[in-house]
Parts: C-alpha cells; structure tokens; sequence
C-alpha cells in the first residue's frame, strides 16, 4: 500500500512537490518580469494602465493570488523539512571538509538553496509591503486610466529605486534569486526523474541561462529608471 | 625514494557512547608503496608496542572490492584519489611531514562504534527492505535463457557496482543515503528478474531509508564525485521514476 499523501511525505514525495512549485514560481517570475518591463515603455502610464488591467480581474485575481501563496507556503515549508533533516542526519560534523565539485554540477548554488531561498523570502515579505499593502490613492498616488482614479503604482516604483539601499538590496536579492535558479532548474528535472547523457548538460545549461536572463532583466530596471526618470 | 614520516591527526572513541576527539600521532618511517591502511597498521604496530590502544579501523579485502573499509582522509571521503577505495590509496600521493586529518564518515545513520569504525547497518535493513529478487529454489536456470539488451546489461552493471560502502553518504552535505538506495532499486528494476517485484521494492526501500534517518537528496553530486565506483546520479533519477511508477500504479487500483 502505498496512500498518496504517504507518498508526497516520503524524500522522494518531497522532492517532487519541490519540483513542481519551482517550476510554477518560475513561471510566476518571468510573467512578473514581463509585466515590469511595461516600467520602461515611454507612456510613464503604461504599467498602471497593465496593473489596472490585473485588478479588474476581480475574483479570478484572488483565485491567482491564493494559488501563488499556497504554491510558496509548500515550497518554502518543504524546504524547511528539509533544512531540518539535514542538520538532524549528521549531528557530529567534520573536523576537515573538502568538497570534491565535480565539474557540471553546480556547487556554489546547490548548497546554499535554503540561504538564498531565505533571502529571497525576506525581500517578498519586504516587496508585499512595499507595494501590495503600502501607499495608495489616498496617500496621493493617484493617475488616470481610462477615465477612473488608479493607484500610481509607476510612480511607487520610480521613488522607491531613487533610494540607494533599497537599489543595492534589490540587486543583492535579485542577483540570489539568479544563483537560486541556477541550480534549482536542473535540480527540479532531476527531482522529477528526467535525467538523460544528452539532454541533463542541456538542461543545466539552460537553467543557468534562465538565472542570468532573469537576474538581468530586473536588475536592468532600477539602472534604466534612474536613467530615463 | 626515501622513507616519510607523517604526522597524524585521528578521531578516537572509546566506544559509541562517549565523547571522541582528535589526537595527534606520528607515523615513522612510511614506505611510499604501502596503502594507506598499511600505514595505519604500522601506526598500530608502533603504538601496541609502547602499549597503547590501536586505531580501529574496518578493512577487509584491501583491493577496492569489498566496501568494507572507509575513512575520511583530509576532509575527502576515501582520500585524495578518486574512483578509489582508502585501501587502494598508496602513501605516494602524500609527501614527507604532510598532515593527515583521518575522520569516520559521519551521519546519525552510521554511528561510530569506535574510532574510524562505524555501524552500517542501516545498509542492510535499506537492501532487507526489497533489495533482492525472490525466486524459489532448485536448479540454475540456463544461461542466457532470458535475452538482455547490452544496453541494459552495462546500465544495470554500472549500479551493480556498488559496494555499499557509504561514501556518497558521508560525501553529502545533507547526509543523503539516494546514491546507495537508488543504485540498488536501479540495479534490479533494470533486469527482467529483478522487473517483477520493482513496485514493492522502489516503496519500501526508500521508505527504510527515510526511517534510517538520512538526509534528502538536494541533487548536489558531491556522492558522485565520492562514490569509489563512480556510480551517476542518473540512478537517483531512475529511483524517483520507479517510486513515482508506484504511486501511479496506486492510484490506478
């Protein structure tokens, strides 16, 4: 007998839920760059127009936002257990510790997942707060988007990378989500069993590139705004 | 080539439970062309001699072959040589007052006995749980009576290689057991004998190993890079399959 939730709690289970909220969340993430890049167009009114858009999904956006909050929660509480039973399964550490890095494997980025992935966790808490439940209408962030009063979320963005801490720690974020993913992509198909001669250097490669094109793309943001205002 | 003098630097435990510590020796007059556990026995020869407690080490074919023994060898797992057992290691690959740093392999699973020796014996329940094929007994069947791609043969081999060991696990940052237990379910589910019961055996081998208390596997490779007999981790990834296989399976019923 083998009762599918047995299973998901099982080190094989766990890994595949890992699996598969990584790949939902990178996909969440290159439609969230997407969606920032409207930051750059010449209609400084562009993104409000694009966030205006996403509010007036009513409903549907609070299905989007429970499923992206329950996609994180399981991959961050996964993540834990296993931080967890990694300290429990060695209790008695090396004296000396070399680490042999076999080339094609990604060292600096497989061993540091629950770092990066903590660091990446403070700055969501840190961005929800920023923009989900910081300043509105009321505070005077106000524009117009076809005829109606909108939150001036363009204008939210652009005072916000004015500040040299908040630019420097967006950057720092961003730059360990790229080495995040630039292990995690691979490791996800691994997780999920899709391991092949041919394709596995392929698909590390790939997952790096992902990492740095991400990474890119929102650092490019705070550096073109503070350039074209 | 001139004779080395080293000096040691090795765990002792008086059993499993008191506390251990690092302690200085030195090895004398070393010959280039002993092993490493050579060494060792020399060491040991010198300290019975003044009457001390000799380093206590597992060994036993001292050709690579069985996975008895394993030590820590300046915080590498078998030593500085790859695809190489610690008894298989030779004193040429260390200079004249070179530190040695020897440690046992280190997770909750495998308790230290005493000094360099720990119980792997959370191994043997891993294969007890489903490692085997069930077949009555009576007379050998013929050979080759059940046709085998080469493709799968050498597949199937390359996990068959195992020694059981626990390099990978003592290799793995988080105390991961995978390598071993995948390249067993691995090994099996490859052959049409070992086929039948690949459902059952893909469940309860990974079901022992997570009672075992290892570690989960974060897919770092280091157990690759340590694993003696090079064993991928292309076999972690046919044991999620085959576990995933049986979930599936199931769900179907």
């Amino acid at each position: 007998m083998l009762p599918v939730f047995t299973a998901l709690r099982s080190s094989v289970g766990k890994k595949i839920l890992m699996a598969m909220t990584a790949f939902s969340l990178v996909l969440f993430v290159v439609v969230h760059l997407l969606g920032n890049l409207k930051l750059l167009s010449r209609n400084s009114n562009a993104f409000n127009i694009y966030a205006h858009k996403m509010m007036s999904l009513g409903g549907l956006l609070y299905v989007a936002e429970i499923g992206l909050l329950l996609l994180f929660l399981t991959h961050i509480i996964i993540a834990g257990l296993i931080f967890i039973g990694k300290r429990n399964a060695r209790p008695v550490g090396y004296y000396m510790n070399k680490r042999l890095c076999k080339p094609g494997y990604n060292f600096i980025g497989s061993t540091t997942m629950i770092y990066t992935g903590a660091m990446i966790l403070i700055f969501l808490v840190v961005h929800l707060m920023h923009f989900k439940f910081g300043p509105g209408i009321k505070d005077g962030y106000i524009k117009e988007v076809d005829g109606k009063s909108v939150r001036d979320l363009h204008r939210l963005v652009v005072e916000g990378f004015q500040s040299f801490w908040y630019v420097s720690f967006y950057t720092a974020v961003i730059s360990l989500l790229g080495i995040h993913l630039s292990h995690g992509f691979w490791s996800a198909f691994q997780s999920l069993g899709i391991n092949h001669p041919r394709y596995t250097p392929l698909i590390l490669g790939v997952g790096i590139l992902i990492a740095i094109t991400l990474s890119l793309g929102f650092i490019s943001l705070p550096v073109l705004l503070y350039f074209i205002g | 080539m001139k004779n080395m003098n080293l000096n040691l630097l090795v765990w002792r435990q008086k059993d499993a439970g008191s506390k251990g510590k690092m302690e200085s020796y030195i090895a004398e007059n070393i010959s280039l062309d002993m092993s490493f556990l050579e060494m060792l026995d020399q060491v040991n020869e010198d300290l019975i001699k003044k009457g001390l407690d000799p380093i206590e080490f597992d060994s036993d074919c001292r050709e690579g072959i069985c996975g008895a023994c394993g030590v820590v060898v300046n915080g590498q797992v078998h030593g500085p040589q790859r695809a190489t057992t610690v008894c298989q290691l030779y004193m040429r690959n260390f200079k004249d007052k070179d530190k040695i740093v020897i440690e046992p392999f280190r997770a909750r699973a495998f308790p230290v006995i005493r000094d360099l020796v720990i119980d792997r014996s959370s191994f043997d329940r891993i294969i007890m749980a489903g490692g085997y094929i069930s077949v009555n007994t009576g007379g050998a069947p013929d050979a080759n009576s059940i046709p085998v791609a080469k493709e799968i043969v050498d597949k199937a081999m390359d996990a068959a290689a195992c020694i059981g060991c626990g390099a990978c696990v003592a290799a793995c940052p988080n105390a991961s057991a995978s390598l071993f237990t995948a390249a067993k379910i691995s090994h099996l589910a490859l052959l049409p004998q070992g086929k039948i019961e690949r459902k059952k055996r893909a469940e309860k081998m990974v079901s022992q190993m997570d009672k075992e208390g290892f570690g989960d596997c974060s897919n770092i490779g280091e157990c690759e890079a340590a694993c003696p007999k090079e064993i991928s981790i292309s076999h972690i990834a046919r044991m999620k399959r085959e576990y995933f296989r049986a979930v599936v399976d199931e769900i179907e019923k």
